[in-house]
């Protein structure tokens, strides 16, 4: 694979693939310890990020290689006005793999076009961020044993989500999914993304009622509300409790349901949950580790 | 009225009416130094009314990017004063520096070489989105 840019650019088989690595580091972490002796990453971050970066830089640390970067533009040569497509040119010289993370949509992409080695998007702005999708997959497959036939609900700011959109497209390739779609009128999927869902066949709710959709869940994936995504104040306050979980509202759910967020939190899910052991936002951040590092592997070594 | 036959050009027959001036402006005709002619709400048998534009020359341009205006619009080569094709511009699978991309957050807005590149997401609906951001192409 040349580079990552969006989940799109990987079909099932890449996906199990990579998974079967991720558990395999899990399980056997010494075998893997030096499989990138003498390799690079170039973990190039234009805007401030805490997991993704240090997810990446752990996951290139943890198989024996090293790592070079900057974890803001203005530390790059992109405050002197350098183009992505320039800057990539000359980290190819100096780098096996470049990890990127920009503000502009698209800006990963350009990079691959002019990179000269692999570059695996690390999020652009609010458009793709593949690996996140990986490691959500992985999550799932970890706690539940399978990514198939599962009732899976989103719930929060579904408008603007990203990242459900990617996780809602990865999980309907796979058989017997169902999704129950939580939020505000405000804030519904977007058609496109319901276009996709109905054009493969994959069944799908809507609700804007979180306790009621609860007690059927498999897996629940949370999102923040945002205030600005609102256009007028009264209705954020009407709703942003309704969307903010909480150990009453768990009361109905299901025993192995797990919940998942892409992280960071505010409010939108208790502190007091964090204990109950259905909790699994952590264990994301853990597995995203994981699957860099299978990802690094397959893009490096053709490895799968 | 009357209008110089053509002698090696183009003929843009059968545009929706009113529209013949969206088209004359992003075939950036103006600026030829050729005959060029726009003729509004001509009489059509099918339409009740169309425009028409005659160019007396073949403008460098895909053409078939016109299919994203209007596919419905029929276009004629003339050669020596003889039409020797004449066929519907197809929607073409992919644009370039056609139309900008309107997304403040796309990298084109700040990479200023970049081409805008728009690729045909939808065929029935005429949907285009920009390659980079995945915006849905602004309207002509």
């Amino acid at each position: 694979m040349k580079s990552l840019i969006s989940i799109m650019d990987l079909d099932e088989r890449d996906i199990n693939a990579l998974m079967d690595t991720a558990d395999d580091i899990v399980a056997r972490p010494g075998a893997y310890a030096h499989k990138m002796a003498g390799k690079k990453l170039a973990s190039l971050f234009f805007e401030p990020s805490t997991r993704t970066r240090l997810s990446f830089e752990a996951a290139m640390y943890e198989l024996g290689g090293n790592v070079i970067g900057f974890s803001e533009a203005q530390s790059s040569s992109a405050a002197k006005g350098e183009s992505v497509a320039d800057t990539v040119k000359t980290v190819s010289c100096y780098a096996d793999i470049i990890a990127m993370r920009h503000p502009k949509e698209g800006a990963p992409l350009v990079a691959s076009q002019s990179a000269t080695v692999p570059v695996i998007n690390a999020g652009d702005g609010g458009h793709n961020h593949p690996t996140q999708t990986l490691a959500d997959l992985f999550t799932i497959r970890r706690e539940k044993g399978r990514v198939s036939g599962l009732t899976v609900g989103v719930c929060g700011d579904l408008k603007f989500g990203r990242t459900v959109h990617s996780l809602l497209e990865a999980l309907s390739r796979y058989e017997g999914n169902r999704f129950v779609m939580v939020s505000p009128e405000e804030l519904k999927v977007p058609s496109y993304v319901k276009q996709h869902l109905k054009n493969n066949h994959v069944p799908y709710t809507q609700t804007t009622d979180l306790s009621q959709a609860l007690p059927e869940l498999d897996v629940l994936y949370m999102t923040r509300v945002q205030k600005e995504r609102f256009f007028n104040e009264a209705d954020y306050i009407r709703l942003k409790d309704s969307y903010v979980l909480t150990p009453q509202k768990l009361e109905g759910a299901k025993g192995d349901l797990i919940i998942m967020h892409p992280l960071p939190r505010v409010n939108e899910i208790s502190v007091a949950i964090d204990q109950d052991p259905r909790a699994c936002y952590f264990k994301q951040v853990l597995n995203g580790k994981y699957m860099r590092m299978a990802l690094i592997l397959m893009m490096l070594e053709g490895e799968k | 009225m009357n209008i110089d036959a053509i002698r090696n050009g183009i003929v843009i027959d059968h545009i929706k009416a009113g529209d013949g001036m969206r088209i004359y402006n992003f075939l950036n005709l103006g600026a030829l130094d050729c005959s060029v002619a726009l003729i509004k709400n001509a009489s059509s048998t099918k339409a009740g009314k169309k425009d028409i534009i005659k160019v007396d020359r073949v403008p460098d341009i895909d053409l078939n990017a016109l299919g994203f205006i209007d596919p419905n619009i029929t276009i004629n080569i003339i050669r020596d004063s003889v039409r020797v094709e004449k066929y519907h511009p197809e929607l073409p699978m992919k644009m370039t520096n056609i139309l900008i991309c309107k997304n403040p957050r796309c990298i084109t807005t700040t990479e200023q070489e970049l081409p805008h590149v728009f690729v045909l997401t939808d065929r029935e609906k005429h949907e285009y989105r920009c390659v980079y951001c995945e915006s849905r192409a602004p309207a002509l």
